[in-house]
């Protein structure tokens, strides 16, 4: 079934369709999300207006990491079945995972910055995501370091595969240890601990930065896919 | 089995050959250590408080200095694919390679440490848990090394690009080798980060090999 996928002109003739509609539903579902979360929902009664924040840091917080995760299936079926597109995938991920990452920590350090009184502190669930920063950074130094595009991809998806412990420790970083960072609280068990009126500008946000994310990495793949169509025309080109 | 001793065999005596290259790790060791007293001021308190992470930190930066030529030399000369068309599998080279590499730097680190303790004003009390934690410790910088190494084999600019790579990864056993020697001044029980130390050691020594091993291979395809 993944075979299926694996001709680019095909992948290129079914996802073309879909790029204005992700990039259709970020705009309104952002757009929604930011509404109700910046003028329609309640400031929070301990933490004020400053919880607003939330509606950005959190979704990118998520987005980073499943950006990740997704990278890491991606290179694992690039590995293990030699898929071209799998291997784009990846590729195309990773600066909008970075980009979610950077994100999460900026927003996240101006809203420590009233809450704990200190734009950072060295503990668990910090430190974890920006080494996950750093693995993004990493991934995309790795993949641009050779000569030949092929070598870089193989030798990333290693990478990517190696780092992937860092997943599982961001996620239970918060629960491991004490930490100034507040446990997980909308996904657990026995239903989220947030009032619907701020749950729901959350999860809109979610969905919009998920459209986003498809709607980027579609196009970041079809440009992969006509840039080495263009390579290969010139390469012919030159050997007549 | 026989063949990972012959290629641990052939390494040590390279590295005995070479005697210079293995002192200078040790070297630069010792003087990223020095520096501190310059940079901080020699206050006993200041130095007894930040013993610990400097000697930490520069083992591990020294530990990644002599990591880049791990396989770098072997894979410019042939013998690299020599190795992968042995009937030794590919994850044994890289055991052997690691188990090496920690003989000829990770051990003449640890040698050196006392040294460094006393110029550093460490306190007694974490001296002999600082040897423990870095004996527990360094093995697992040679193992996930090993990895960020065989990955770099044909770049451009390996040996910036190997720090990127891997200090990241380096963190975790940076965090509990200074927090068991934090313990241990403090008086609080150290097993736990022991522990803990032991179980990142006994992660990596399978997992590091086996993508070290898919890392060579992809690498001499």
């Amino acid at each position: 079934m993944f075979h299926r996928f694996a001709n680019p002109n095909r992948f290129l003739r079914l996802t073309r369709p879909l790029v204005p509609w992700a990039a259709g539903l970020t705009i309104v579902l952002i757009g929604a999300g930011l509404y109700l979360g910046l003028f329609a929902s309640p400031a929070d009664y301990q933490q004020g207006e400053t919880v607003r924040i939330m509606y950005v840091h959190v979704p990118s917080a998520w987005m980073a990491m499943f950006c990740y995760s997704g990278m890491a299936i991606a290179a694992a079926i690039g590995m293990i079945w030699k898929h071209p597109l799998a291997d784009l995938t990846a590729k195309a991920s990773a600066p909008v995972g970075a980009a979610f990452c950077f994100l999460a920590l900026f927003t996240g350090s101006l809203w420590g910055k009233p809450m704990w009184g200190t734009y950072w502190v060295w503990d668990a669930r910090l430190t974890s995501m920006l080494v996950l920063f750093f693995l993004y950074l990493g991934y995309m130094a790795l993949i641009n370091a050779f000569d030949d595009p092929e070598r870089g991809i193989r030798a990333a998806s290693i990478l990517v595969l190696v780092g992937a412990i860092n997943v599982p420790i961001i996620k239970f970083s918060v629960d491991w240890w004490n930490t100034l960072h507040q446990p997980a609280s909308v996904v657990k068990m026995g239903g989220p601990s947030i009032d619907p009126s701020m749950l729901w500008p959350l999860l809109l946000m979610a969905l919009g930065f998920t459209t986003y994310y498809i709607w980027v990495i579609l196009v970041r793949i079809h440009t992969e896919i006509l840039d080495s169509k263009i390579r290969a025309i010139r390469m012919r080109q030159v050997q007549g | 089995m026989a063949g990972l001793l012959l290629i641990l065999k052939r390494d040590l005596s390279l590295a005995m050959r070479q005697g210079v290259d293995s002192m200078m790790v040790v070297m630069f060791f010792v003087l990223a250590c020095v520096l501190f007293p310059f940079g901080v001021g020699p206050e006993p308190n200041i130095l007894a408080r930040i013993a610990a992470g400097v000697i930490w930190v520069a083992a591990l930066l020294a530990s990644m200095l002599s990591m880049e030529r791990l396989f770098q030399t072997d894979y410019e000369d042939g013998s690299l694919e020599l190795l992968t068309l042995s009937s030794l599998p590919l994850e044994l080279v890289v055991m052997a390679k690691v188990a090496a590499h920690w003989l000829t730097t990770g051990l003449p680190l640890i040698i050196a440490t006392p040294l460094l303790a006393i110029l550093m004003n460490l306190d007694p009390q974490g001296f002999w848990i600082l040897i423990l934690a870095l004996a527990l410790g360094t093995p697992t910088l040679s193992l996930v090394g090993a990895v960020g190494a065989a990955l770099i084999l044909g770049s451009r600019r390996g040996g910036v690009l190997l720090s990127l790579l891997i200090l990241p990864l380096y963190i975790p056993v940076l965090i509990f080798g200074v927090s068991a020697v934090d313990a241990a001044v403090g008086g609080y029980p150290v097993q736990a980060q022991l522990l803990v130390l032991g179980g990142i050691f006994l992660g990596a020594l399978p997992l590091c090999p086996w993508a070290g091993g898919a890392a060579l291979r992809q690498a001499l395809e």
